[in-house]
């Protein structure tokens, strides 16, 4: 076997971590918690960083009139079907087709993880916005708009006593390998054919 | 005039020199205490090395402090009422009182000990004893609260204990007072031959830690006063000592004090468990209470146990000795090595210490001077294995710091001596403030002593803080025994009598302590886990209200239908599952004390309103940003209203 099917095999195995590792994980400090409250994004779930850190972010957001977060969303139901459907297409063509199509899997994975990635981040602008108008506490920007307690997307950011944390973890850097995997690739196909042709 | 004016400048001069001195003196003790200062200060933020856990004397509880800073973490009530924490005033804990007496509210706490493993604390529990009404209570160290207390028949003032063997096979607990045993009606004065004291040995389960009274040793009518276990060599002994051999029951002071020599009781537990274990011991009809708190529940049960056994010493020969030890000896403390057994003759100006070694050659040899009632008494001199030389004024207690070197408080002299094991020479001495009882260093009562400080615990604090009245602190220092020799490094107050302590390195606990109780695994009668099981309900006079409480509100908080005369249960689960966020709760005019919550624990108060209204009730640990919010109300109506119950959350 060649070696670009190869790699592209494992391009497409790859992402098939995300079952195991989790996507993103945002952290938020604060000098009451020693031990900072932390939640892991995974493909499929929504997990605590330690016991029960899901309920106590809850508990602290409903003071501003955040909604809690929900035990499942319809992207964990997605999400994974797409991860395997990419995974299937992958194998498939690392076995029948040409490189190009290393190159067109490649696109299509970048295509998919920013779709992903925006809709991380209209929940996360949702989470952060959508108040309860019966909020407890309510905060004004020196503007005079009302005050969103949005978490970053990707870095570190203050919000009134905590600093919140945003990253991608394990997970994600599968995905990342793999699709890059996918690019490299089409490289050594397209060298490989080359050199047949020589 | 001139010489009139002479020895005024004579004095003058003289009031100059004894002012620089006071000031020399005072620069001296200011450069030590900065070196103090500095050993005994813990930054913020930042732990202590040891715990130490001191026992309230006649608070009846337990404090738990810091060492070196002396700081003050938690005061664990054990056998008296504590309103701060609903201890003995809520439903879930009453039965943790409860005695053959019925409910007692309070107690005298003596002797912590902590559990061993291999004659090496392993910081699971501590075990203390309550004097007055003869308890033992159990300490888990996985959550700093009681959760067992055994009663001890046959005993009074529950004094010689409660001391653990080295892997925690048995807790002892030895009677102060003999009494009739079984208890009777019978003229004081015939006392003499007539009065048993009780050994209690008491096993501790490996598992769950479960105490149960294995064995009562019915001995002479002595007193006993203090004990230890052998360890190491002599692990398999226990060693008593007795005052009152004389068995005077008037005017102790001065009958109890004739003996020119008493006892320390040797007893070879292992042969008496043995002899148990094959059938042996009397089976003697009795009635004692045995509590415990279970953390699942959340609930204390109270069981009265019907039946103890009972050895008399003479049926298991070879199993007790008598060893004579000068004046009415008091500590008994045997050294790391289990060789060295030393007893604190309060009453003599030496110090007298036995070898375990030539002990076991005297019982091989049947060296015996004579017997009393039927158990032998070893030779003094065939025992004896050093004589510390008038060290002090009224020895009391000894600990050990693991290098060689013996600690020894002196109650009249007021001060603690450091002797060396082998040699018994005094190698150095420092005043304590004022009239030591006893003293702790950190696991010296194991094979491995952490030998850096030692505890003393004063009995006398007169004028050492600002006054409060005729009642004063009491107080403890701390002495840094690193060194050759011993330098004080700080005085702190007690919560009660410091009466004893026993200290652990903080690494050893802290690991293990919990944070929180899962609220899935409650298992209270009356707990809940969702909100979606909170309601109230009557049966006859009786209402049970299952409520839940989590920032900031309490759920159901508005509750309607209650009548004067009933009787309201507040079973109130604290639904949080954060460190540190207890919530607490009660009523107006409630007859007992608040509840402290912890978070996924329920706890249940009573309340019988007297008249109709419309109560507060409310949040009583300051618990977030809307703790002022925590409240709620109940509507009393007349008993002979009919309106229907009702109960409601933000509706």
């Amino acid at each position: 076997m060649k070696k670009s099917r190869i790699i592209m095999v494992l391009a497409a195995l790859l992402p098939l971590l995300l079952f195991v590792f989790p996507l993103w994980k945002i952290t938020l400090e604060a000098p009451q918690y020693p031990t900072p409250l932390g939640m892991y994004i995974y493909i499929n779930d929504f997990a605590d960083a330690n016991p029960h850190d899901i309920k106590n972010i809850n508990l602290m957001n409903h003071y501003v009139g955040m909604k809690y977060i929900p035990d499942a969303i319809p992207e964990f139901k997605i999400f994974p079907i797409g991860i395997i459907i990419t995974t299937v297409i992958g194998l498939i063509i690392a076995w029948k087709a040409n490189h190009k199509w290393f190159l067109y899997w490649f696109i299509m994975m970048v295509m998919v993880s920013t779709a992903g990635l925006i809709d991380f981040y209209i929940w996360e602008h949702d989470y952060g916005h959508d108040l309860d108008p019966k909020a407890i506490m309510k905060f004004t920007n020196p503007d005079g708009s009302v005050m969103g307690f949005q978490p970053p997307f990707f870095g570190s950011k203050d919000i009134l006593n905590f600093t919140a944390h945003s990253y991608p973890q394990l997970g994600a850097y599968c995905l990342g390998g793999g699709i890059a995997l996918g690019l490299i690739a089409y490289f050594f196909g397209k060298k490989e054919k080359q050199t047949l042709k020589d | 005039m001139r010489k009139f004016k002479n020895p005024m400048l004579v004095l003058f001069g003289l009031a100059l020199v004894f002012t620089s001195c006071g000031d020399q003196k005072k620069g001296n003790s200011g450069a030590l205490t900065s070196n103090a200062a500095e050993k005994v200060y813990v930054a913020p933020g930042e732990h202590d090395e040891f715990y130490a856990f001191v026992s309230g004397g006649f608070s009846g509880q337990l404090s738990v402090y810091g060492l070196p800073s002396g700081r003050l973490f938690k005061v664990i009530p054990v056998f008296s009422q504590d309103a701060e924490k609903a201890w003995g005033y809520n439903e879930e804990t009453k039965p943790m009182l409860n005695t053959s007496f019925g409910f007692v509210p309070w107690d005298d706490s003596h002797h912590p000990d902590i559990s061993q493993t291999n004659g090496e604390l392993d910081g699971r529990y501590v075990f203390i004893n309550g004097n007055n009404t003869p308890r033992i209570a159990k300490i888990d160290l996985t959550v700093f609260e009681t959760t067992e207390i055994i009663e001890i028949p046959n005993s009074a003032g529950n004094h010689s204990s409660s001391f653990v063997t080295e892997n925690t096979e048995y807790v002892v607990a030895g009677t102060r007072f003999s009494v009739p045993v079984p208890q009777r009606d019978m003229p004081i004065n015939e006392y003499k031959g007539n009065f048993k004291g009780a050994l209690t040995f008491i096993s501790v389960d490996p598992e769950d830690g479960g105490m149960d009274i294995k064995f009562q040793l019915m001995m002479p009518g002595f007193d006993y006063d203090l004990s230890h276990p052998g360890r190491g060599k002599s692990h398999g002994w226990f060693f008593f000592t007795t005052y009152n051999s004389e068995e005077a029951s008037t005017l102790l002071e001065v009958n109890a004090s004739q003996n020119d020599k008493d006892f320390i009781a040797a007893v070879n537990w292992k042969k008496i468990e043995e002899y148990v274990n094959n059938g042996g011991g009397t089976k003697m009809p009795s009635n004692y209470a045995h509590n415990v708190y279970n953390e699942e529940t959340h609930t204390a049960t109270s069981t009265m146990e019907k039946e103890v056994l009972v050895v008399n010493p003479t049926d298991v020969p070879g199993a007790v000795f008598f060893l004579p030890t000068p004046k009415s000896p008091h500590g008994c403390d045997v050294d790391p090595s289990g060789e060295y057994i030393v007893g604190n003759g309060k009453l003599s100006a030496d110090l007298t210490v036995h070898s375990f070694t030539k002990m076991l050659e005297a019982i091989e040899g049947k060296k015996y001077d004579g017997d009393a009632y039927g158990i032998p008494i070893l030779k003094f001199e065939d025992v004896l294995a050093g004589t510390v030389s008038q060290p002090g004024l009224g020895p009391l207690h000894t600990e050990f710091d693991g290098q060689g070197n013996a600690y020894t408080t002196f109650f009249i002299s007021s001060e603690v001596v450091k002797w060396k094991l082998g040699t018994w020479e005094v190698v150095d001495r420092q005043p304590c403030f004022y009239s030591v009882g006893h003293l702790m260093i950190p696991g010296g009562n194991s094979r491995k002593p952490f030998g850096k400080y030692v505890l003393a615990m004063n009995k006398i604090t007169k004028d050492r803080y600002l006054p409060t009245g005729p009642e004063v602190t009491q107080s403890a220092q701390l002495y840094d025994i690193s060194g050759e020799k011993m330098e004080l490094l700080l005085d702190f107050p007690t919560v009660g009598e410091p009466h004893y302590a026993a200290g652990i390195a903080a690494d050893i606990v802290k690991e293990r302590s919990k944070k929180i109780f899962d609220l899935k695994e409650n298992k209270h009668e009356y707990g809940i886990t969702s909100d979606a099981d909170v309601r109230v309900e009557r049966n006859g006079m009786e209402v049970h209200i299952y409520m839940s409480m989590i920032r900031s509100h309490f759920n159901p908080d508005n509750i309607e239908g209650i009548k004067v005369g009933d009787k309201v249960y507040f079973h109130v689960t604290n639904m949080e599952q954060d460190y540190d966020v207890p919530h607490g709760v009660s009523i107006i005019g409630a007859n007992t004390s608040e509840l402290l919550i912890m978070p996924g624990q329920t706890e249940t108060f009573v309340w019988e309103p007297k008249q109709p209204g419309v109560w507060p009730f409310y949040c009583t640990d300051f618990c977030s940003a809307l703790h002022q919010e925590m409240q709620g109300y109940v509507r009393v109506s007349p008993a002979s209203s009919n309106i229907d119950l009702s109960w409601s959350l933000g509706e």
